[in-house]
């Protein structure tokens, strides 16, 4: 009898212990959402390895999240507020652009940092298996922080301005969320692709500049002419950079429409940006 | 029968070799700086470029089959680029097999490098916990075996110093102890024990057996015959991508070295060696001559050797040195030769002809090949050569006693010995 139960349990083992079928993918893969969780830990500690590497490497670490904007928005507020003498809805000019730069630099940033990540993981990607999306997800999330530092910059300057702050500035999860979103989406279209061309890397940073200057950050988007309107709207960045001014300078007018078709196009990026890494990832390992 | 913990059926993996080019996989900076200036658009039309070109498959893994059973310790041999690294990184999900399949019963760690995920800049403890993330551990689990892994790397002192200071003993030790607490049901390991000190390596090994003991299943590559036979029940010989032949370990060691001998006995002390297009410098040659100068790939017990080396090509640098490491039929390296730093000489551009006299050949009755190499002495490795330079030694019998000492029960080779009796 004994042995009889214990040769049953024997043979009912494998279906107890997990079973891991490896075989060629084709076609487009999914998103396995069970397997990112189970790997949260490592989404975590690499994000912070990140930002605890900034800081230990850097001379001036904090110092340089701070200044970095504070700088760029002087001298856009001197270029545009004080040449060129562009409207600003009326807020002082280097506060409007500062609030413009806040979401800005969360998506430059991460999609700077991302669209280098995998290459500067290479031996970790051609060594050991993790869902590959982590990476640049890490990355991605190490920017909130220097997000963090630059909306205490922001604190204070509105203190200094006297800005009085209102229930609007329950709408900023939102628009943060938006530009998270339209960032990741980007920065994987770009990261899976600079594995293969890394000249990749030397067109982004002149892709960035035109994306600078085609969202509201140094100028208000009132200015942009009617006949554009639509397809200017269709930069997410649009609109979450006025929802930013909006939330927190309760200036400019946020439309239904403009959130709506930012949010289609920053899923679009999204969504496109998820299928395609997942399609290209098989071969990283190769190729790194 | 115990159950399967890792069943292969048919797994190929194949590379495509683009015909060396200047747009290989390889960008040189030059090559991204001009094209970077002149239309970062450009470059993305390359693909289209690239997949005109000639092209052709290389199948690392060529339709390989065979079952793991659970508990099993089973050991890959194989030469350089026979497919054993390919393999494992199948198996550990690193890359996709091309066809075939893979089926795994159980939770998977693999440990193909020692110290994944470290960071030369981040303090030994949060090493810990980025490794151990990396290899799937959660931050709950080290927690809990945070204090065994220290212990067992031994670095108390320096949990939080930058791993950048420590020694490279130090790093192994952590990264190895961090993989060795895993716990995994199926444990794949790729030659990581060839690394560190000989007490961490012997603790290393240990750690493997009890592993082992407790009923997991580990798959292990390595080149080191004589650890394979400590650790592995049964071996897998994998042969330019195919599956040659599995058996007992000691049956597969044996006749895997064997074969690389084989081409040693039929040559009679002259080694050519394959056109190498990939090397500017290297060795196109070796002879093994006799007293005579005549080349002979047998010998006995205290005759002289001349090694002759051919090179082909122009030497990088000057100052080079060659070297030679002997090693017995099991596998183990035991001896040293080096016109540089052993003996105080150099090579220069244009010496392509060198010599290495052995005196006497000290050497207990068999077989025993050489590794070679071509070098700078610390700074750079122009090429390599290895298993293919073999002889046999016929008779060992320094005393001419009758007695032919043979190799293993007899050792390696023989000290010169008077023996009397001392009388009071």
């Amino acid at each position: 009898m004994r042995d009889l139960s214990h040769a049953d349990a024997k043979s009912a083992a494998p279906l107890r212990r997990p079973r891991l079928i490896i075989e060629p993918t084709r076609g487009w893969a999914r998103l396995n959402l069970r397997e990112l969780w189970l790997y949260r830990d490592l989404l975590w500690l690499l994000a912070l390895r990140d930002v605890q590497l900034r800081y230990k490497q850097t001379v001036l670490g904090i110092a340089w999240v701070i200044l970095q904007p504070l700088v760029a928005a002087g001298i856009f507020a001197v270029i545009f507020g004080a040449f060129a003498k562009l409207p600003s809805d009326g807020t002082p000019y280097l506060l409007f652009v500062f609030c413009g730069l806040l979401p800005w630099n969360l998506f430059a940033g991460a999609v700077q940092r991302a669209g280098n990540s995998l290459v500067g993981s290479a031996n970790l990607i051609s060594k050991v298996y993790f869902p590959r999306l982590i990476i640049p997800l890490a990355s991605v999330f190490a920017v909130l922080i220097d997000l963090g530092v630059a909306l205490g910059v922001m604190a204070l300057l509105m203190i200094v301005y006297q800005v009085p702050v209102t229930a609007q500035i329950l709408a900023l999860p939102f628009f943060l969320a938006l530009a998270l979103i339209a960032a990741l989406g980007i920065s994987l279209w770009l990261t899976g692709l600079n594995v293969y061309y890394r000249d990749f890397m030397y067109a982004l940073p002149f892709l960035m500049q035109v994306w600078l200057y085609a969202s509201p950050v140094a100028y208000a988007a009132a200015l942009v002419p009617e006949q554009w309107r639509a397809l200017y709207n269709l930069n997410p960045l649009v609109a979450c950079i006025e929802g930013f001014r909006w939330a927190l300078l309760g200036r400019g007018a946020v439309t239904f429409e403009t959130v709506a078709l930012a949010s289609v196009s920053a899923f679009g990026f999204f969504i496109s940006g998820v299928l395609v890494f997942r399609r290209i990832e098989r071969g990283f390992a190769d190729v790194l | 029968m115990s159950n399967v913990a890792i069943r292969v059926e048919h797994l190929s993996k194949a590379y495509r070799i683009a015909h060396q080019t200047s747009r290989s996989r390889y960008h040189t900076l030059r090559d991204d700086v001009t094209n970077a200036l002149r239309a970062p658009l450009r470059r993305w039309h390359a693909p289209a470029a690239e997949r005109q070109q000639p092209s052709e498959l290389f199948y690392a893994l060529d339709d390989v089959s065979f079952d793991v059973h659970e508990g099993e310790v089973v050991g890959i041999i194989g030469r350089n680029g026979a497919g054993k690294s390919t393999l494992l990184k199948i198996l550990s999900r690193i890359t996709e097999p091309t066809r075939g399949r893979a089926e795994i019963y159980g939770r998977v760690g693999s440990l193909l490098e020692v110290g994944t995920g470290f960071h030369p800049e981040l303090t030994g403890r949060e090493n810990i916990f980025l490794s151990g993330a990396v290899l799937g551990m959660t931050r709950a689990e080290v927690q809990r075996k945070f204090d065994e892994i220290v212990a067992f790397a031994e670095v108390e002192k320096f949990l939080d110093t930058p791993a950048k200071h420590y020694s490279s003993g130090m790093y192994v030790r952590l990264g190895f102890a961090v993989a060795a607490h895993l716990e995994p049901e199926i444990l794949l390991v790729d030659e990581v024990l060839a690394v560190g000190d000989i007490n961490f390596r012997r603790k290393s090994l240990g750690k493997m057996h009890a592993v082992s003991r407790s009923g997991r299943t580990v798959f292990f590559v390595s080149h080191d015959m004589s650890s394979i036979r400590q650790l592995c029940q049964r071996v897998l010989w994998l042969d330019a991508g195919k599956l040659k032949m599995q058996g007992t370990a000691e049956e597969t060691t044996l006749r895997y070295e064997a074969a690389n001998l084989a081409t040693a006995q039929a040559s009679d002390g002259h080694f050519a060696r394959a056109p190498q297009p990939a090397r500017d410098f290297y060795i196109e040659w070796v002879e093994l001559r006799d007293r005579e100068g005549k080349p002979r790939a047998q010998y006995r017990f205290g005759e002289p050797m001349e090694i002759v080396f051919a090179l082909r090509g122009q030497a990088p640098q000057d100052g080079y040195t060659v070297e030679w490491v002997l090693f017995n039929e099991r596998g183990n390296r035991i001896s040293f030769g080096a016109a540089n730093p052993v003996r105080d000489v150099y090579f220069n551009r244009g010496d392509n002809r060198i010599s290495c006299r052995l005196e006497s050949l000290p050497l207990t009755t068999g077989s025993y090949h050489f590794y070679l190499s071509v070098r700078v002495w610390g700074l750079a490795r122009w090429d390599e050569w290895e298993d293919q330079v073999a002889f046999r030694i016929l008779l060992c019998d320094p005393y001419n006693s009758g007695f032919d000492i043979p190799a293993g029960p007899g050792g390696d080779f023989v000290l010169a010995q008077q023996w009397s009796v001392i009388r009071a």
